[in-house]
């Protein structure tokens, strides 16, 4: 029963931290982005996602229980309990792979909610059903500003090609189970991830073929890790960063 | 002696109704379509919002003036809970409120839900420029600078716009 339970809270904390880090990291682009509509595009994005990552933790706290609240669960864990895909955590580099990064990771959320609203669990059904309609507007952005970069100058292109050739390898780890979910799954509860790769790949390839983007290799190694807590040398630094204040500075408010 | 006020649903929807957006102030909570239900049961009141979009940071402000405005009014016996589902969607706007939006200068969303669906480039829905009432008006961005707003620009009067858009 209690491992049970335990499986339950991981599964959401998984879910929470997606949303988080890769929210973090669009919102490192606030005052940088591109052009002003962009800048203001990709920081919407942020604020939708960090209010998905908000609607997990609460939930998640109240299965945890002991003054457990959204706060402490996203300022004071370690890195090896973030349970985030390594996708979510790569770094923003360029507008090319912040935007393939997103592209990537909205596809994924797109089906991957739309399953979730199925959940016998009604608090993640309708935490789903919620954000869906956010994610709709953010596939539909990423998508297009993929296809707009790929089919656009040839420097935009090389970069596109670029920012496939860094992120592909962490792409395997989101249609692979990690045991909590295969317990979500048994449990009715969650989403067989199994079942969405090719859907993802679909839509990924009908995007890059109008952005006249090449598929890589189907033997590409895939990196994976993130979701049982072992992350690449980029989530420390997004901690250290995003956790600073609270760990200075106790129970900090303003 | 004290002298106990009967208190009716129809007062705590009046004075919800005088709780305003913070970020589009024309508009009153349940204007918005934010405030899914109010009940009574051996007095006590429970209040059930749901938010406009998941992390719209206007929510903690609207309920923190929720608490405010009832306590102010000697109402103290109730509770306001946050439900996601069903979603919010810009159906739940009043006819009302969609008037004060476009006499405001945002442009309204539809009438009738349009879809939205993920495709890219889509051929997006037709919003009338709430200063000269134009459709010839162009998509700037789908994001603005609420969540619940996109960018639109006016290809008649010139003057750019917001538009709440459909959700
Ligand atoms: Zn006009």
């Amino acid at each position: 029963m209690l491992a049970v339970h335990q499986s339950r809270i991981n599964y959401v904390l998984h879910l929470a931290d997606n949303a988080l880090i890769i929210g973090h990291r669009n919102s490192e682009w606030c005052g940088h982005g591109p052009v002003l509509e962009q800048d203001i595009a990709i920081t919407n994005i942020a604020l939708d996602l960090i209010g998905q990552a908000r609607n997990f933790y609460q939930y998640a706290a109240e299965l945890i229980g002991n003054n457990t609240t959204e706060d402490t669960l996203a300022y004071l864990r370690d890195e090896r309990e973030f349970k985030n895909c390594l996708l979510a955590e790569q770094p923003n580099s360029d507008w090319a792979i912040t935007i393939l990064r997103q592209f990537f990771f909205s596809t994924y959320q797109y089906f991957f909610y739309q399953k979730l609203q199925y959940s016998n669990d009604v608090q993640l059904s309708a935490i789903a059903e919620k954000a869906l309609k956010e994610v709709t507007y953010h596939l539909r952005w990423s998508s297009e500003w993929a296809i707009r970069l790929g089919d656009g100058t040839e420097d935009s292109h090389q970069r596109m090609i670029k920012a496939i050739d860094n992120l592909w390898m962490f792409t395997g780890e989101l249609f692979l189970a990690v045991n909590y979910e295969k317990i979500g799954v048994n449990e009715g509860y969650g989403v067989d991830i199994s079942l969405i790769k090719n859907d993802w790949m679909k839509k990924v390839t009908d995007a890059f073929e109008e952005a006249t983007l090449a598929l890589p290799p189907d033997d590409v190694w895939m990196q994976r890790g993130g979701k049982e807590g072992i992350h690449s040398e980029y989530l420390g630094h997004i901690l250290a960063e995003m956790q600073y204040l609270q760990r200075a500075y106790p129970g900090a408010q303003w | 002696m004290v002298t106990i006020k009967i208190i009716s649903e129809k007062n705590i929807w009046d004075l919800l109704e005088t709780i305003v957006d913070p970020e589009v102030p024309v508009l009153n909570i349940v204007d918005l379509g934010i405030v899914r239900k109010v009940d009574m049961h051996d007095g006590k009141i429970s209040i059930i919002i749901t938010p406009t979009y998941t992390g719209c940071p206007a929510m903690d402000v609207i309920k923190l003036d929720m608490y405010t405005k009832l306590l102010e009014n000697g109402i103290t016996n109730f509770e306001i809970n946050t439900i996601l589902s069903p979603a919010w969607t810009t159906d739940w706007m009043s006819k009302a409120g969609k008037k004060k939006l476009k006499k405001y200068g945002i442009a309204p969303p539809p009438a009738q839900q349009s879809i939205c669906t993920p495709d890219a480039f889509q051929k997006e829905e037709a919003v009338q420029c709430p200063h000269c009432n134009s459709y010839r008006t162009i998509l700037i961005s789908r994001f603005g600078s609420t969540a619940c707003k996109a960018l639109y620009k006016c290809e008649d009067c010139r003057e750019p716009f917001e538009y709440f858009k459909c959700h």
